[in-house]
């Protein structure tokens, strides 16, 4: 697939812009702080509804205006489909396909797909907890649409849990055992469903970073992805919902002391072993970039073995890399049928389309 | 900005839920156009509204009196009970004419966000109802999203006991619409709830 058109108002830097793409490499070129970024990471939000670079939305919207508006034009297979989404800070985000409102935003999933490779990947290796899960969940969401139902209605669970536990911690002599209940009950079930999908996904996708692993560092070595549970019992078990009720009855006392939420999957790790020791702790820096790498190209060859070619974004990521390295990635930029990238220095790249970017003006140059 | 009252016409109109500044200056461009007579008149309803209606004091429906049409109907049978969220669905079940128990009208749903838990909901109230045991079955129709969920399972819970039929509203396909058209969730749903045919 490939995005054909698109179109920024009032995203980041960007009042304005509109730009015609076409299939096969086009490079964005430009010194640091001038916007390239920004028109690579609007392709990111238009295939996750989220941005690789921040969490919270209002710096995606630019100085002084309401909210921001991103629309893309995608030809998947000889087909045309537009996306239209406004982000709204503090509000529910709009959407539109081919021009019709949609009820709800996240239906616009699955029709643009991008895998996005960034300096922040190193993260999924050495950062926290939080990276790894949205790593796995936004592939998922990407793979399979329905598991943003899944996984919104998990996440607002716990927002509502953990804002009961808070109520309760503020004044204990209203706690209603029954309306924890109910609560424990809605967190069990959401974890459930939350879990086994991310399971599933772990062991579908260990092989392949094993594989994309050995390409990107010019050598074997024996990578294992482990999924790490709050609760372990749940792992183990045919109805993790029913491990997980024993788990929160078990920690009952520490959550009502500390009211937050210990238990589900919010609180899980996707382990990452190279050559048996956590990598977290023991890769080098350049084992760990590897790493990142290989955890970027398997999302692709998953993509890939479900029968679509996403949109490849290589933001700001080819200077990191060696030339081994970069020989690993040659291959997955030959193959996409389109591939954005963004670079200070301009790169080699022989029938690559290029763009200029300089203080937020977007010049074609041939 | 305009002169004086007409800009205070606007800015009133626009803190109305769903009317934003465009729809309150058309608004307000259509009372300028229309009869003093039709202005008058929605004046006029607009302050009885806030005189007249009151909340039932059975269900919690909106009403003219100390009950509402509803719970003083004799032809209603008084064995079924179906609980909502809102005023608003009571009229759309009663739209269906399927129908024919009464209602009780909970006044939102089970929300720890924004602060609203069992005890701000007519609950204390259900339940005196469901006392004598008049009540055979219940028909729980609070919203189908998560929070419409939490305060169904936490009704059916505290419900049990009585020993009332306790039973929720089916989710699923909506009728004469298209299979591939519906999200997943909701086909889920409907997969979940799906019944043999009668043959």
């Amino acid at each position: 697939m490939y995005l054909e058109e698109l179109r920024l108002a009032d995203f980041r830097s960007y009042g304005s812009l509109s730009l015609n793409l076409t299939p096969g490499v086009t490079v964005f070129v430009g010194a640091n702080g001038q916007g390239k970024t920004n028109i690579v990471e609007a392709v990111g939000y238009l295939a996750t509804l989220r941005s690789h670079r921040t969490a919270v939305e209002s710096p995606l919207i630019r100085e002084g205006a309401s909210r921001a508006r991103i629309r893309g034009v995608v030809v998947d297979d000889g087909r045309t489909t537009s996306v239209d989404v406004d982000i709204i800070p503090g509000q529910a985000n709009n959407a539109w396909i081919n021009g019709v409102r949609v009820r709800r935003v996240r239906e616009i999933l699955g029709i643009c797909k991008a895998v996005v490779f960034s300096p922040e990947d190193l993260k999924l290796v050495r950062g926290d907890p939080a990276s790894r899960r949205e790593y796995l969940d936004d592939l998922l969401v990407s793979l399979r649409p329905r598991y943003a139902a899944i996984r919104s209605e998990y996440e607002r669970t716990v927002h509502q849990r953990n804002a009961y536990l808070k109520e309760t911690l503020k004044r204990p002599h209203r706690l209603d055992p029954s309306h924890l209940d109910v609560w424990d009950q809605q967190l069990c079930r959401a974890a459930e469903a939350l879990l086994k999908a991310r399971l599933s996904l772990t062991s579908s996708l260990a092989p392949l970073v094993e594989q994309a692993y050995a390409a990107v560092a010019g050598h074997h070595s024996v990578v294992r992805l482990e999924y790490r549970s709050s609760v372990p019992e749940a792992l183990t078990t045919q109805e993790p919902e029913a491990a997980y009720l024993a788990a929160i009855h078990r920690l009952r006392e520490a959550e009502l002391a500390r009211g937050i939420t210990l238990v589900g999957p919010h609180r899980d790790d996707l382990d990452i072993f190279l050559d048996d020791r956590p990598a977290r702790m023991y890769a080098s820096h350049g084992e760990a970039w590897s790493l990142a790498l290989a955890l970027r190209l398997a999302a692709y060859e998953m993509f890939r073995r479900d029968g679509t070619r996403p949109i490849l974004v290589l933001d700001d990521v080819l200077a990191e890399l060696d030339s081994g390295r970069r020989q690993a990635l040659t291959e997955t930029i030959d193959e996409a049928e389109q591939v954005l990238l963004t670079t200070a220095v301009d790169e080699d790249l022989p029938k690559a389309t290029r763009f200029l970017v300089r203080a937020g003006e977007v010049r074609r140059v041939d | 900005m305009y002169e004086g009252v007409v800009q205070d016409l606007i800015d009133e109109l626009g803190k109305l839920p769903g009317i934003g500044p465009k729809s309150a200056q058309r608004i307000a461009f259509h009372l300028l156009g229309v009869d003093a007579d039709q202005v008058r008149r929605l004046a006029e309803v607009l302050l009885q509204v806030k005189e007249r209606v009151r909340f039932c004091t059975v269900c919690g429906n909106v009403a003219e009196a100390d009950r509402c049409r509803i719970c003083t109907d004799p032809r209603r049978d008084a064995s079924v009970l179906c609980v909502v969220e809102e005023p608003k669905d009571v009229i759309a079940i009663e739209r269906t004419r399927e129908f024919h128990g009464r209602y009780h009208v909970l006044g939102g749903a089970i929300s720890p966000i924004d602060g609203i838990g069992p005890e701000d909901l007519r609950i204390r109230e259900l339940l005196q109802r469901l006392a004598d045991g008049a009540v055979k079955e219940l028909i729980i129709a609070t919203d189908p999203n998560l929070e419409g969920e939490a305060t169904a399972t936490y009704l059916a819970r505290i419900v049990a006991p009585l020993g009332v039929r306790v039973t929720r509203l089916a989710s699923g396909l909506p009728v004469g619409g298209d299979l591939e058209y519906a999200d997943e969730v909701t086909l889920g749903r409907a997969l979940e709830g799906r019944r043999a045919l009668d043959v």
